[in-house]
């Protein structure tokens, strides 16, 4: 008796919920707009992208406050993809397919966007990355709103010859995609500038590395040569603590061989204990301790929407707010949220940044940014100490002989009037994209 | 005899004198003035000029101000524009700091090591004449010659006469150089080094070889520091894989059971670090010291308790153990995801913990490995001590041997059991409070050693506690000797590969269990 109660019961509560389902997508699809939100909010990336899901609901949430797009009201579907690149894949296309999303912004680690892109340009829909990446990349189906290598890397590497007069050079990485390309590009970019081969060491250690004693060790010898040493380090997540740690005990300052890092923020940092850590730098396009009013009033919206007064603000954070704003404007001059003709209306667009400049999005699906130099102080915040005008983003690198010659242009102004996000300017063949 | 003539004279006299420190006073206030103008520009290439017009004014008053703003303690009034150093904690409202970067600080040091050569501090001169060593010129050696003279103390004095030996190497006379250069031989600064690579392409052939035989004595005593070096890294890399095993040598080794939540129990010291010194934020220095025995308890409990509600019910049961400590892990991972926080948690280091013991420029020991080099001999002997000498160690030998004979001689064996459970347990919790101290404190921390700790239990041999110490610390130093030229990742590759032959070949480990001890 029992069990049929239950069985009844069950019955009933689920037809309930299907039926609620139903007239809820119903209703929705007639006066909302979707927005997908594929970040992970579990697994070893959460740390990061959840920040990123705050992020976009605050916008999202501000913007319906202003009235919506289009006269209608914006809604957010948020998934988990659980740091699990292929569970990306498949919740991307339940947001095209299931829930129909007009855009979705989302993705932080190269390999995630890697497993999505092909559903996006199958099923024609967009996405928006908001994190710094290698490169080598140009979707019709996706703006890029992070930096691309030479808004980031190539710029430290300028600042740290110029006003450091680094002659040698340590290129110490994690072991994945992004610093190996990375890497692969400075090399490249040094030895053009006349660095000697035995002027660069690379190195690379697993995820998590945690005895780093003797890169350290090796690191101080190969300072101690005699030239100006500096570390640039793509060594990603919790590693990094430990690392700076050891090059803080084996007594090596950051006055003596700084280390400038490309995946170390306001939110890593806001962990940890910071105190090894002074004077080390940071590049990127955006930092939390910019002085202006935008950065002033979105870090009070940020600290109100979160109802903490510690929450940080990072640099993946002032892209989707960029990303966002440009997709907001280009659906508004669409009149429609249709892919193509969004994408479309989404290049040559501008927004404000949060650094007191504009973002213009380039036919290539890239941004205009400012690269900014700061180095860390004992708060976790970083003093800038270089900030550069808007730097166009290009999407190959000019520095590898593989992609030297490719262009990416969506106007098909660069590509002999065919719309090409990987076209070779010598061979004049658009060869479509790449996946890994 | 006083004369009335005079009278105007020591008038003038006195009046020079009474007015010299205030002539002199506003002579210092205009350079201060003058800086703190430029400060108020807050732009850091003003800051560089401030800092030059400061350095030249030669006044030693002006250190404390630049070694204020080289710590950031150095802030202007936002109305006045004076410049104020603030002591830690004090309030500055109303006040600007001024900012600071590395090429600044670079020049900072050099400013204040100028003005600080003839500080009464011996310590302060020796600070300042290693600091000359980078900038030295032949000009400078009569400058040096006249303060060795004067120098009493003897380690200046032996960084003085190096930065004269350097300064000489640039000398006009072939003699002096070659001097300078054979005094050089065997020294271990970088400085030198670097001067003297440059020195053996020199035009004088006499030179280049004197160089030369200089360099090469330099470098074969770096040589043989540096296996010094790679043995200390790989004593304390073993260390850590001895403190992460040695619980595990007890439940496994001594107990055979397979205790997969051992790196949980890590995680619970680690994190019972992070607590007391949440607790006792003023003392972080003597936090350690409470840790441990903290540490203990917590890690030891917790043993006891999985031990008497799960472990109990599966003994020789291997696979269902497995599973079951498997879970166990998982649910001790998520109730510290839950309650405490998913990220990592900062563990400060004590201040006696930080920096390096340096016995010459190219050997320095990192004092937070070589205090835990130690810890690790000091647990292996506590424990040692425990299993051979006490009544519980006694009765846990015999249980683990033979379990139903020892019960038959009266030992209580279930307590015995859980006792040993937790004291394994107990000290994987102290190990946390080590790991605390070198790695990031996070719910993973136990997954990336559980693998390591297996790995040294299985190597040195099932149930005995030396082989865990000698298996754990020679793996450690291979791993370091295979890193320069294998990096870091291949050279856990190859231990790995190196294990599984060995095992391969002598299944029970380095040191077998012989006799009735080995069971089966």
């Amino acid at each position: 008796m029992l069990f049929k109660d239950v069985f009844k019961q069950t019955l009933l509560v689920v037809s309930m919920a299907t039926a609620l389902g139903l007239s809820g997508l119903a209703s929705a699809a007639d006066d909302t707009i979707k927005v997908g939100v594929l970040h992970s909010l579990s697994g070893t990336m959460a740390i990061s992208e959840t920040t990123l899901k705050d992020t976009m609901l605050m916008l999202i949430d501000e913007q319906n406050k202003k009235g919506g797009v289009l006269g209608k009201k914006l809604e957010a579907v948020v998934v988990d993809p659980a740091s699990n690149w292929p569970l990306f894949a498949e919740k991307a296309r339940d947001l095209i397919e299931k829930d129909k999303v007009a855009a979705t912004f989302g993705c932080w680690t190269s390999v995630s966007r890697k497993s999505v892109l092909p559903v996006f340009e199958e099923k024609n829909s967009l996405l928006f990355y908001p994190v710094q990446y290698e490169g080598e990349e140009s979707s019709k189906n996706v703006f890029y709103t992070g930096a691309a290598p030479n808004q980031q890397a190539i710029p430290a590497v300028d600042y740290l010859m110029k006003e450091g007069e680094v002659k040698r050079w340590v290129l110490a990485g994690t072991d994945y995609v992004y610093p190996r390309t990375t890497n692969k590009i400075l090399e490249a970019y040094l030895k053009s500038k006349g660095v000697d081969e035995k002027d660069i060491m690379i190195n690379y250690t697993p995820f998590g590395h945690s005895d780093w004693q003797s890169i350290v060790a090796d690191i101080k010898k190969f300072g101690g040569e005699g030239k100006k040493t500096a570390v640039v380090s793509t060594i990603n997540g919790d590693a990094n603590v430990p690392f700076y740690k050891e090059l803080g005990n084996q007594g090596i300052s950051a006055e003596d061989i700084p280390v400038v890092a490309f995946s170390v923020g306001e939110e890593e940092l806001s962990g940890i204990d910071t105190k090894p850590l002074v004077g080390h730098l940071a590049a990127w396009n955006y930092f939390m301790s910019v002085d202006n009013d935008a950065n002033k009033d979105f870090i009070k919206q940020w600290k109100a929407y979160t109802k903490n007064d510690k929450r940080v603000t990072n640099d993946p954070m002032e892209a989707h707010v960029i990303g966002f704003n440009m997709w907001v404007k280009a659906v508004e001059q669409a009149k429609s949220t249709d892919t193509d003709k969004v994408a479309e209306a989404m290049i040559g667009q501008e927004v404000p940044n949060l650094t007191g400049g504009t973002a213009k999005m380039l036919p290539n699906h890239h941004l205009t940014k400012p690269v900014l130099i700061g180095e860390i102080q004992e708060d976790g915040q970083f003093e800038v100490v270089s900030k550069t005008p808007e730097v166009a983003g290009d999407a190959w690198s000019d520095f590898l002989p593989d992609s030297k010659n490719i262009v990416a242009d969506w106007t098909g102004k660069e590509t002999d009037g065919k719309p090409c996000g990987n076209y070779n300017t010598e061979t004049k063949k658009c060869s479509g994209q790449k996946y890994e | 005899m006083l004369k009335t003539h005079d009278l105007p004279r020591i008038f003038l006299l006195s009046l020079l004198l009474w007015f010299s420190p205030l002539l002199q006073a506003e002579q210092e206030s205009a350079a201060f003035t003058q800086a703190a103008a430029l400060f108020a520009e807050a732009s850091f290439d003003k800051t560089g000029e401030a800092i030059d017009l400061l350095a030249a004014s030669g006044d030693p008053e002006v250190v404390p101000y630049l070694q204020a703003l080289l710590d950031g303690k150095l802030y202007q009034h936002e109305e006045q524009g004076t410049l104020v150093i603030v002591a830690d904690g004090a309030s500055t409202d109303g006040l600007r700091k001024i900012p600071t970067k590395n090429s600044l600080r670079r020049s900072l040091r050099a400013a204040i090591g100028q003005l600080s050569l003839s500080s009464p501090d011996a310590s302060v001169r020796l600070t300042s004449a290693n600091g000359l060593l980078e900038t030295i010129t032949p000009d400078m050696a009569p400058q040096l010659r006249g303060l060795l003279d004067k120098e009493t103390d003897p380690a200046v004095q032996e960084a003085l006469s190096l930065g004269l030996a350097m300064a000489d190497l640039n000398a006009a006379e072939q003699p002096v150089r070659l001097a300078a250069i054979a005094s050089l031989a065997g020294n271990l600064n970088p400085g030198v080094r670097n001067r003297l690579t440059t020195m053996t392409t020199d035009s004088d052939a006499a030179v280049a070889k004197a160089a030369q035989a200089s360099l090469k004595a330099i470098e074969d005593r770096a040589e043989l520091y540096g296996y010094a070096e790679t043995l200390f890294f790989g004593l304390s890399l073993g260390s850590v894989l001895v403190l992460a095993a040695i619980g595990l040598a007890i439940t496994f080794g001594v107990m055979g059971v397979i205790n997969m939540a051992h790196g949980e129990l890590i995680m619970l010291g680690a994190y019972t670090t992070y607590i007391v010194q949440q607790l006792m934020p003023q003392a972080i220095d003597y936090s350690l010291f409470v840790a441990v025995p903290a540490a203990f308890i917590v890690s030891g409990l917790m043993g006891i308790l999985i031990e008497r509600t799960v472990i109990r019910h599966l003994y020789g049961r291997p696979l269902e153990t497995l599973l079951a400590t498997f879970g166990i892990s998982l649910i001790l991972q998520q109730l510290v995801r839950t309650v405490i926080s998913p990220q990592n948690v900062p563990v400060s280091n004590p201040s006696w913990m930080s920096g390096s013991l340096e016995i010459n420029s190219v050997l320095s020991l990192t004092y937070n490995r070589l205090y835990i080099v130690l810890f690790c001999l000091m647990v292996f002997a506590l424990l040692y001590f425990v299993l051979r000498k006490t009544n519980l160690g006694l009765q846990v030998r015999a249980v683990s041997q033979n379990r139903a004979m020892a019960r038959a001689m009266g030992v209580r064996s279930a307590r015995v059991d859980a006792l040993t459970f937790g004291l394994g347990s107990g000290i994987a919790g102290v190990a946390g409070v080590a790991l605390s101290q070198l790695t990031n404190v996070g719910p993973n921390l136990g997954q990336s050693y559980i693998i390591d700790s297996f790995m040294v239990v299985v190597f040195g041999g099932v149930g005995n506690l030396w082989g865990t110490l000698v298996a754990g610390l020679s793996l450690g130093v291979v791993n370091k000797v295979l890193e320069p030229w294998a990096g870091a990742v291949l050279a856990k590759i190859l231990v790995l590969v190196f294990i599984i032959l060995f095992i391969q070949k002598r299944p029970r480990g380095l040191f077998p269990q012989k006799g009735r001890a080995a069971g089966d």
